[in-house]
C-alpha cells in the first residue's frame, strides 16, 4: 500500500503513539482487504459503546487511548450505550452496570466526540452527501448512507472507526471504489410491503441470500425514509450486505424472486403464537420522529396494560424535538416509556428482568434471539405488537 | 524442517508450540476473555488455552468485539504467541495490532494440512516465513 510521507511519519510514531497506534490499525486493515493508498474521511461513526459488549477489556483500551491523549480529528458520532445515560435507574439497570457503562462515556466524552449515542446518525448531527467518503460502524447505518444517501462507507468495526475518527483516515478499499458498488444478485419483489416492519424483514430476509456486499432490489412501489431505515438495518443483520440499490436495470449475474407466501411463512415462523407477552420494544433502528407520531396515533384511545411493557428507543435529538411538540407526553400517558441513547440490542435485557419480548424489528428479534438464550422473542408487526400489550 | 511463507499482515517475531484449530475462530464467545481458554464446545480444543500458543486456524468471524478480547488477552499475559491465518479478516487484525502480536495469512494450503498441535513453529513477521520443527 502506498503511504504519503506524512502517513509514513505518523506510523513511524512522529505524532505520537496514540496516532501511531490508529495508523496501524488502520494500516493492517489496508493490507488485508489489498488498498492501494489512504484517503480522508468526512466522518466516523463509532460502536462497541454498550458495556455489555465491549465489557472491561473495551473500558481499559478507551482509558489507554485516553492517556495518550487521543483526540477525534474529524467529525465522529457514537452508537447506542447499553442504557439510558440519564433515565438507566427507570429501566432497571443495576448500579454495578450504571457505573461501567459511564466510564465507557467519560473516555469517549475526553476523546472529543460527537456524544449522539444513537445508531441513525444521519438524523443526528451527522448527515452525510452523496460522494462523501467515511468510516462508519454499525451496518444499519453504513446500509443506509451508502445507499439512501449516497456516500461511501464499509462495515467498519468500532475499532477501526474509532482509529479513522482520530487520524481522518481510512483505506480505499470496498464501497470507497464504483467498481465495488455493484451488484451481482438482483432480488424482486412483487409484494408491495407497507410498514417499516414488513421492510425490516424482507431486509432479514434478503441478507442471507447473498455473500456479496451489494444486492438490487425491485420492487412495485416507492419507499420512505423510514421504511428505507427499516430495510437497511433488516439487510444488514443477516449477511454482508453494505449496500443496496433500487429498481436498477442490468449487469446482474443472478435474479431471485421473493412473494408474498414467502414473507408470510418468515413472519408465521417467529411471529408470537399466542404466548403471553410482558414486553414489547419499538425503536430499531431508534425511531424517527415520524415512526414516534404513529406509535402515539396506534395508541389513541389506547394504554399500555398495566402487567405489561411498551419501551421506544430513540435518539436524543429526535427526542427533544419529540418533547418540543407535546409527542413525549402523549407516549407517556399512554403508558409509553421512552428512552434515550440505548436499544433492545444492546442493552443487558437479562439483568432487567425480560422474559418475553415481542419486537417489531428483524434486526432487534435476531440479537435478542442470539444474545439471550433465556428470553423468548417474537417479531409482529408494530400495530400487532400494540395490540399484545395495551387496551 | 518445513518453511512455508506467507503474507505480513502484523509484523514481530515469535516461536512456540502451535495450537492448530480446523474451524473458525470468534474470539468473542469461543475463548474466555480472562484465562484464554477455547470455550467453544464445538471446537476440538475445548478446554485448552490459546495462551503463548501459535495459534493456527483458517480465519476469524463472528462479533467485531473480538478485537477487545484479543487485546484483553494481551493485557492479562494469556494471549497468544502469533496468529497465522488462511485468510485473515479484520477482527484478527485489528486484535494482534492492539496485542501486538504478528500475524501472518495467505499461507499455502499445505501448510495446514502440515502443521499438528505441540509442531514447534518459528514466525517471522518481517519476512512473512514460518518453519515447522515437527514434534517428532
Amino acid at each position: 500500500m502506498f503511504l504519503t510521507r506524512d502517513e509514513e511519519r505518523m506510523l513511524d510514531g512522529d505524532y505520537g503513539e496514540v496516532a501511531r497506534k490508529c495508523m496501524e490499525i488502520i494500516v493492517a486493515i489496508g493490507e488485508v482487504f489489498e488498498a492501494k493508498k489512504l484517503i480522508g474521511i468526512k466522518s466516523a461513526h463509532i460502536s462497541g459503546i454498550s458495556y455489555k459488549n465491549i465489557g472491561d477489556a473495551g473500558i481499559e483500551l478507551l482509558r489507554d487511548f485516553v492517556k495518550l491523549s487521543a483526540r477525534a480529528s474529524v467529525s465522529a458520532t457514537t452508537n447506542p450505550a447499553g442504557m439510558d445515560l440519564e433515565h438507566w435507574q427507570e429501566m432497571g439497570i443495576p448500579a454495578s452496570f450504571a457505573e461501567k457503562q459511564l466510564e465507557v462515556t467519560k473516555s469517549l466524552s475526553a476523546i472529543g466526540v460527537k456524544e449522539t449515542y444513537t445508531c441513525t446518525p444521519y438524523l443526528s448531527k451527522n448527515r452525510p452527501s452523496k460522494g462523501e467518503h467515511l468510516a462508519w460502524a454499525e451496518s444499519s447505518a453504513v446500509v443506509y448512507a451508502n445507499s439512501v444517501l449516497g456516500a461511501r462507507t464499509n462495515r467498519e468495526s468500532g475499532i477501526s472507526a474509532l482509529a479513522s475518527a482520530i487520524v481522518g483516515k481510512t483505506p480505499l478499499y470496498g464501497m470507497h471504489l464504483d467498481e465495488c458498488r455493484v451488484a451481482k444478485l438482483h432480488v424482486q419483489l412483487d409484494h408491495a410491503p407497507k410498514t417499516p416492519s414488513e421492510y425490516s424483514l424482507i431486509g432479514y430476509m434478503i441478507g442471507s441470500l447473498t455473500n456479496d456486499d451489494v444486492v438490487s432490489i425491485s420492487m412495485p412501489n416507492k419507499a420512505i425514509s423510514s421504511c428505507l431505515k427499516a430495510l437497511s438495518a433488516g439487510l444488514a443483520t443477516s449477511g454482508r450486505v453494505s449496500m443496496f440499490t433500487i429498481n436498477s436495470k442490468s449487469g446482474f449475474v443472478e435474479k431471485v424472486k421473493i412473494e408474498l407466501k414467502d414473507i408470510e411463512r418468515v413472519k408465521g415462523s417467529i411471529g408470537c403464537g399466542g404466548e403471553d407477552i410482558t414486553h414489547a420494544f419499538v425503536g430499531c433502528p431508534h425511531a424517527s420522529l415520524k415512526e414516534l407520531k404513529v406509535l402515539a396515533n396506534l395508541l389513541k384511545k389506547r394504554r399500555v396494560r398495566k402487567d405489561r411493557e411498551l419501551w421506544v428507543f430513540t435518539s436524543r435529538t429526535t427526542y427533544r424535538r419529540a418533547e418540543s411538540s407535546g409527542l413525549v407526553s402523549k407516549l407517556l400517558s399512554a403508558g409509553v416509556k421512552v428512552f434515550r441513547d440505548t436499544c433492545m440490542v444492546v442493552a443487558p435485557l437479562d439483568e432487567i428482568n425480560v422474559k418475553s419480548v415481542v419486537v417489531d424489528s428483524a434486526k432487534a428479534y435476531h440479537y435478542i434471539k442470539r444474545n439471550f438464550k433465556g428470553i423468548r422473542a417474537f417479531f409482529a408487526d408494530t400495530r400487532e405488537l400494540v395490540d399484545f400489550v395495551s387496551i | 524442517m518445513q518453511i512455508y511463507r506467507g503474507r505480513v499482515i502484523v509484523k514481530g517475531l515469535a516461536a512456540g508450540e502451535a495450537l492448530v484449530s480446523k474451524e473458525p475462530v470468534s474470539f468473542y464467545g469461543d475463548v474466555d476473555p480472562k484465562t484464554g481458554v477455547i470455550v467453544d464446545e464445538g471446537n476440538e480444543l475445548y478446554g485448552r488455552p490459546v495462551s503463548g500458543k501459535v495459534f493456527i486456524f483458517p480465519h476469524g468471524k463472528g462479533s467485531t468485539v473480538g478485537s477487545y478480547v484479543i487485546y484483553r488477552l494481551s493485557k492479562e499475559g494469556r494471549a497468544p504467541l502469533a496468529i497465522i491465518n488462511v485468510e485473515t479478516e479484520p477482527i484478527i487484525a485489528v486484535g494482534c495490532v492492539l496485542a501486538k502480536i504478528p500475524l501472518i495469512d495467505r499461507i499455502p494450503l499445505d501448510f495446514m494440512l502440515t502443521v499438528k498441535n505441540g509442531d514447534f513453529v518459528e514466525v517471522d513477521g518481517y519476512s512473512g516465513i514460518i518453519k515447522i520443527n515437527n514434534r517428532d
